[in-house]
């Protein structure tokens, strides 16, 4: 273990140094994990987990305080008479099923989500979808993807359930006409309210976005469609888009006034608005972003800041921390860099900036307590641990779980890196001192 | 398969990452899929640990499986050796490990790493969070005690503290508190363990004369193998609650060979306050009040002796989450009158509390989510817990001062007495009514949930007057009352329900 794989695939840009690869301990979560958020935007989808009593754990231990509500996932633990075969996995997942729907009459999509132990022993969870849906259709319809941590990193579950959403709605009878425009990626509810209200300024109609609230929305993509990305993580449903004949609006991605501003102008463009009325329609949001970022950036302008790897954002917070508010980068960890969707990104930053893809964790903190940064991007598996050692950490997983795309979002955000800055330097008594 | 919603337990490699991450000296080189590296956030977040837990994972991917995961393993045993120095190298297999039957013990015989190395077989699919952390923690102590030689000259009053581990149930205080008790006992205490225990810790358990089990879960199958090896004997009682506690301290006394002390003597006078205050008359309106127990099988059976002997409660329902401790706990639940609940299935645990109708909930996490639900007043006893019940506060459930943690902490989610007088007596208030939850807790939002009627709907009618009647029964015992009456008339053939018949089941059951 240990020896960097060799950097073989995509040429790094220009602008940054050559991408450290490492194979070692990856301190991420899987993703299975997405389901937190995904089960309360797709209001009428339930997620079961086929997989075992950790997969049940993780979903708990990170779901925390909010699963105990009813929550609308569960885990179909597999037993031992499973694997010894003395069961039929097909009949006993059909069984849970019945007992679930049974319970959840509301439930208007079942999502089949597989884990590490459904797919280390094979099960076919898309021919268990086929076979339910042929059973349950049209009253509930069931797909299926995968959120194992061996194949899929945190966010990356999103993707591959945003793909499988893709993939479904092609095998259903058509709505008249097809979305002029696709917006991918899943947004707090109030930012896809934002985002709306300022396409139809543009007088752009017939937008859709992935995921809506209702999985069972319609969703038409034809080669009339353009689709646009609003996460990072999202190869996956960017080729399922593809397939259907979509095209890719590129941009980088709606973090902060710059990346919302040129993500909201990619759009425009690409329909044809012209300049002056784009920037009479962004002009007032605009500018408050910028009074709003205003506040924050003296506590983060000069700083130094370490991103470790969670979830495929980090290129772009990287980019908003350096472009917006004057931080410098040290390194940004990304568990996967689909480098042709953070192009745009890496091309605002520096030369220079050390890019890591994977992980080897422990040489990784050696890095970063070589480097000494200001403030230490990491999960929570690593935050206590690095504050206790005196350093000042942002815990990742929030911007999963936060609105902090659009302009209005964009102090929020920049407050996010803030404030454990603004918290050291209140119990530090800092602020006692420049009282004084 | 097994639908679930919740668990109460982890799958068995937590329980021992709980045994690595409370030792010393310890690391665990778990074979996992990427991604199982959430378990660390128990430790950092809940626990509110200030390192990493000593475990390396192997966080294989998918396109490891082409290749040779076993290797992936062997290289990670080396660097973590290499990289931590451990006294003792632990090694297993997560759920998904298991699968690849990789056999991370053969592997690490393999390896010439210079630490012993302990190798655990931990079945996943079918065993759970205590037991992995029990099976672990004896085979730690077989790997380091399992040569020991016992010395001739045993001092009587020495002993070793088995079971304490990190991420459970108040043991960082439970440790203070008892070890502050024996020692004033004149005990000598020897190893605590695992607990703050390294393995050359481990190595001089069979130096002390016997061992106290605080924690059965975590350390019976420990202790009789102690016992069976080494004739150690040992003592289960589990100090919590003022009963528990002096019948402990008297067992220990015992066992050490120190006389009995007389009655009035003990360390209880001037430490238990929870006999006073249970005695004076502001707790008198808590005699009888229905109480639902359920947790980990030590816990809720020390919690219904103290509900029922020590604070005057009735217990309507006691249960555990831990098959391996039923026969214990059904015991326990015949001394009261009613059948023991064993599930680890939290929907059957909610079915009981419905059916039991309690005043008051004491149970985990979960209880505390169906409680607030049901809006029955809930306190937490047992884990799975979060994060605020690792408080930052001293916080014993075991001994003198745990027992008056306990005390507060079970009456304050209930009403007061002045308020569930005035409740009753006047029932239409408009700011203080049965909506209203206790005044020194959060204003409730919710709904009250209505009483489902006990039996079938056209077996039995209610008058409007009746209805009406009920309705002026306090809201947490009106769900009894309406379910007393219903098969009181159920039983004399009554029908409809009236007025009449309400107070005439109210006098045949009396409170
Ligand atoms: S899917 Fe894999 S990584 Fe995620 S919890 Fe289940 S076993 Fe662990
Ligand atoms: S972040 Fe902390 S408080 Fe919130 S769910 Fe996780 S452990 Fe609990």
């Amino acid at each position: 273990m240990n020896q960097p794989l060799p950097t073989s695939c995509a040429t790094p840009p220009a602008a940054t140094a050559a991408t450290i690869r490492q194979r070692g301990q990856h301190e991420v979560f899987c993703g299975l994990t997405s389901i937190i958020w995904l089960h309360r935007k797709v209001q009428d989808a339930f997620f079961l987990v086929v997989g075992s009593r950790t997969c049940a754990h993780l979903m708990q231990s990170a779901a925390g305080v909010m699963i105990f509500s009813e929550p609308r996932f569960a885990t179909a633990i597999m037993e031992e008479r499973d694997l010894a075969g003395m069961a039929d996995m097909h009949d006993e997942l059909d069984q849970v099923v019945a007992r679930l729907l049974e319970r959840r009459p509301d439930i208007r999509m079942l999502v089949l989500v597989g884990s590490c132990p459904s797919e280390v022993i094979k099960l076919d969870l898309n021919r268990a979808a086929g076979r339910l849906n042929a059973h349950y259709a049209p009253r509930h319809r069931v797909i299926a993807y995968s959120g194992s941590g061996i194949e899929t990193t945190f966010t990356q579950g999103e993707d591959n359930f945003l793909a499988a959403l893709v993939q479904d709605q092609a095998t259903r009878p058509a709505k008249s006409g097809a979305a002029r425009l696709v917006v991918a990626g899943c947004l707090a509810d109030v930012v896809e309210d934002q985002f709306s209200r300022l396409f139809s300024a543009f007088g752009l109609s017939d937008v859709v976005f992935l995921p809506g609230r209702h999985a069972t929305d319609g969703l038409t993509i034809d080669s009339n469609t353009r689709y646009v990305l609003a996460q990072p993580y999202l190869g996956a449903t960017a080729a399922a888009l593809e397939s259907r004949g979509a095209t890719r609006i590129d941009a980088i991605f709606p973090l902060g006034t710059e990346g919302t501003t040129a993500w909201l102008w990619a759009i425009a463009s690409a329909f044809g608005i012209d300049r002056a009325r784009f920037d009479g329609i962004v002009d007032q949001p605009r500018r408050r972003a910028e009074q709003a970022i205003s506040h924050y950036r003296p506590w983060i302008d000069g700083k130094r800041v370490f991103l470790f790897p969670d979830s495929q954002m980090e290129p772009s917070l990287a980019r908003y921390l350096h472009q917006e508010l004057g931080a410098e980068i040290v390194e940004i960890g990304s568990p996967y860099l689909h480098r042709e969707h953070v192009a745009g990104e890496l091309a605002l930053l520096p030369p220079g900036v050390a890019i890591s893809e994977g992980q080897d964790v422990d040489i990784q903190i050696d890095r970063c307590r070589q480097a000494n940064p200001d403030l230490i991007v990491c999960g929570l598996g690593l935050a206590n641990p690095f504050e206790a050692e005196g350093r000042i950490t942002k815990w990742s997983i929030e911007f999963a779980f936060t609105p902090i795309q659009g302009y209005e979002q964009a102090g929020d955000l920049a407050e996010l890196f803030a404030r454990p800055l603004m918290r050291n330097s209140i119990l530090t008594g800092r602020n006692r001192e420049a009282a004084q | 398969m097994k639908l679930s919603m919740w668990t109460y337990e982890g799958p068995p490699h937590v329980g021992a990452m709980r045994i690595a991450a409370s030792m010393k000296g310890v690391h665990y080189v778990l074979h996992a899929p990427q991604g199982d590296t959430y378990a660390d956030l128990l430790f950092t977040m809940i626990e509110r640990r200030a390192s990493r837990p000593p475990v390396t994972y192997t966080t294989f991917q998918a396109r490891d499986l082409s290749g040779s995961t076993a290797d992936i393993f062997k290289a990670a045993c080396r660097d973590a050796v290499a990289r931590f120095e451990p006294e003792a190298l632990l090694v297993g297999a997560s759920c998904t490990a298991e699968l690849l039957q990789d056999d991370p013990g053969g592997l690490a015989r393999t390896l010439d790493v210079n630490v012993p190395v302990v190798p655990l077989e931990l079945p996943s699919y079918q065993k759970k969070e205590n037991w992995g952390a029990s099976e672990t923690f004896y085979r730690l102590v077989r790997a380091f005690a399992g040569s020991a030689t016992r010395p001739a000259e045993i001092p009587a009053n020495s002993c070793n503290i088995l079971g304490p581990t990190s991420l459970g149930f108040r043991c960082r205080d439970d440790v203070t508190e008892i070890v502050r008790l024996l020692t004033e006992e004149g005990l000598d205490v020897r190893v605590v363990a695992p607990l703050g225990a390294s393995p050359a810790d481990l190595a001089r358990l069979p130096d002390a004369a016997f061992n106290i089990v605080l924690y059965p879960e975590l350390a019976d199958v420990t202790a009789r193998w102690l016992k069976k090896t080494y004739g150690m004997p040992y003592v289960s009682t589990v100090p919590i609650g003022i009963g528990a506690t002096q019948d402990f301290l008297a067992e220990v006394r015992a066992l050490a060979g120190l006389a009995p002390r007389e009655a009035g003597q003990d360390q209880a006078s001037g430490r238990d306050r929870l006999t006073w205050y249970a005695r004076s008359v502001d707790s008198n309106y808590l005699t009888n009040k229905r109480v639902f127990i359920f947790g980990d099988a030590t816990h809720a059976i020390a919690a219904a002796r103290i509900a029922s002997e020590e604070l005057g409660f009735r217990v309507c329902g006691l249960g555990t989450y831990m098959r391996e401790f039923a026969r214990e706990i059904r015991e326990a639940a015949q001394a009261y009158g009613i059948e023991a609940l064993v599930s680890d299935d939290h929907l059957d645990v909610e079915a009981a509390i419905i059916a039991a109708r309690p005043e008051l909930v004491l149970g985990t996490q979960m209880e505390r989510h169906i409680a607030k639900r049901l809006r029955v007043p809930c306190a937490v006893i047992s884990a799975p817990v979060h994060v605020q019940d690792f408080p930052a506060r001293y916080s014993p459930q075991m001994g003198f001062e745990g027992a008056n943690v306990i005390f507060d902490s079970w009456v304050h989610p209930l009403m007061m007495g002045l308020e569930e007088h005035l409740l009753q007596m006047f029932r239409d208030d408009f700011e203080f009514n049965d909506g209203a939850a206790a005044s020194h807790l959060y204003p409730h939002a919710a709904e009250i949930i209505e009483d489902a009627p006990a039996l079938a709907a056209e077996t039995l009618v209610w008058t409007s007057d009746a209805e009406k009647e009920l309705k002026k029964v306090p809201f947490f015992v009106r769900g009894k009352a309406r379910r007393n009456t219903e098969l009181f008339a159920a039983s004399k053939g009554i029908r409809p329900i009236t007025v009449e018949t309400l107070y005439d089941a109210k006098a045949h059951f009396a409170r």
